[in-house]
């Protein structure tokens, strides 16, 4: 369980961080707070020959401004938790990342990059449609993510902020994972009359259908349980070990659900 | 690459290859075995030191990476006193058996501790990050809890 031999650049800026990892081509990784590439190069699983250090090139930082949240690259997740402009939704989604002491270390632009079919953080930016900013454009989140680990970001494209719109709707962040802190088996956000669902899926997805069945309509009991199974019908989750594909799909029902009537609650 | 921080309030200097990890550095450069090992992939808590202030998985972190930065293990606790408060607390509510995930729990709980009373939930919460194969939690947590209410 010991990391491969890799060279290490410490970029005290954007522009070095850019031009290390023009100059280590393709095999050159930027690392931020390496909470999972660090495993990931622990367990051999990448062998990146060059690993760029994010970390002090200045990319930290939280702040208002045009109606919504701009969030730094290399802001932890903890200081995003902890800040009071954290966005609702994203607060109650942070909790369940990891633990403290990962939190402590990983980055909100590092989850978004990583861009595990999985993680909390770019179900957030997808569910409220966010953006993600690059050293050289903006990409709406919801065209951001391919699939598991998979982004359309180019060669040597560096994340460099997170946008996160404020919604004065109310929002909701439901997920069940097997044990605190682990990989949730399926995950769901309500945000209005959006609802994404993640992890169940190859990357965060916004359920069209749902927000159509939704608009417009009063809340009921009814209506909640008709767009939970209407969820559990869109998603086709391939199952694993722990979880068959019937069961994914019943517990995103369940989720929908359960997500709908807080909201509702709430508002 | 030459390597400057401070650890336990003691300025170090060492020489490090860029993939020597922050908890291989503590126990086999600097002989601070109190830092224990687990799982190196960052699900255990065991390696748990504190990062100018901050608790994190030391497995997780490359020496390079702490460039400057002040290191504190659980060697610092007690600080010349027999034990800390809360290793105090620990040995009167016996919220150890084998040891091992000891060290880093106690690493988190400080940190916890100083931003505040936290309740029980809040700190059952952050034991989930800690996994204690003797399964000794309650007195775990009534040691903390009682730290917290002291």
């Amino acid at each position: 369980m010991k990391p491969p031999a890799f060279e290490y650049f410490a970029a005290r800026s954007l522009d070095e961080a850019l031009a290390a990892l023009a100059e280590g081509g393709e095999d050159a990784k930027p690392i931020a707070g390496g909470q999972s590439l660090v495993p990931a190069l622990n367990m051999r699983l990448v062998r990146p020959t060059r690993l760029v250090d994010i970390g002090r090139a200045g990319l930290n930082g939280i702040v208002r401004e045009n109606g919504c949240l701009r969030v730094g690259a290399t802001t932890t997740q903890r200081t995003l938790e902890r800040s009071d402009d954290c966005p609702p939704l994203v607060r109650q989604a942070l909790s369940h990342i990891g633990h403290v002491g990962t939190r402590n270390r990983g980055t909100v632009g590092g989850s978004i990059a990583h861009a595990d079919g999985a993680a909390e953080l770019c179900l957030c930016l997808v569910a409220l449609g966010g953006t993600v900013v690059t050293d050289r454009r903006e990409i709406p989140a919801r065209a951001f993510f391919v699939t598991h680990y998979t982004t359309v970001l180019a060669a040597g494209e560096l994340v460099t902020a997170t946008l996160w719109p404020d919604r004065d709707q109310p929002a909701v962040f439901e997920e069940l994972a097997l044990r605190a802190g682990d990989y949730a088996l399926s995950m769901v956000a309500v945000s209005g009359a959006t609802v994404t669902v993640g992890a169940v899926t190859e990357r965060p997805t916004v359920l069209g259908e749902v927000g159509d069945l939704l608009a417009g309509e009063p809340a009921s009991e009814e209506l909640a349980r008709e767009a939970g199974a209407l969820a559990a019908s869109l998603v086709d989750p391939p199952g694993h070990a722990h979880a068959s594909p019937a069961y994914l799909k019943h517990l995103t029902g369940v989720l929908v659900e359960r997500a709908l009537r807080k909201a509702w609650s709430s508002s | 690459m030459e390597l400057e921080l401070t650890v336990n309030g003691r300025r170090v200097r060492e020489a490090v290859e860029p993939r020597l990890l922050l908890s291989d550095f503590l126990r086999h450069r600097l002989g601070l075995t109190g830092t224990h090992v687990g799982c190196e992939h960052g699900v255990c808590g065991a390696c748990t030191v504190r990062i100018d202030g901050a608790a994190v998985r030391s497995c997780l972190v490359f020496a390079i990476q702490t460039q400057g930065c002040e290191v504190r293990t659980v060697e610092a606790l007690a600080a010349g006193r027999p034990l800390s408060p809360l290793q105090e607390a620990f040995r009167r509510h016996h919220a150890l058996q084998c040891g091992f995930c000891t060290s880093g729990i106690l690493m988190a709980a400080e940190e916890l501790l100083e931003r505040g009373r936290p309740s029980r939930d809040e700190i059952v919460d952050l034991l989930s990050g800690h996994l204690c194969r003797c399964t000794g939690y309650e007195p775990i947590v009534d040691a903390i809890e009682e730290v917290a209410g002291a």
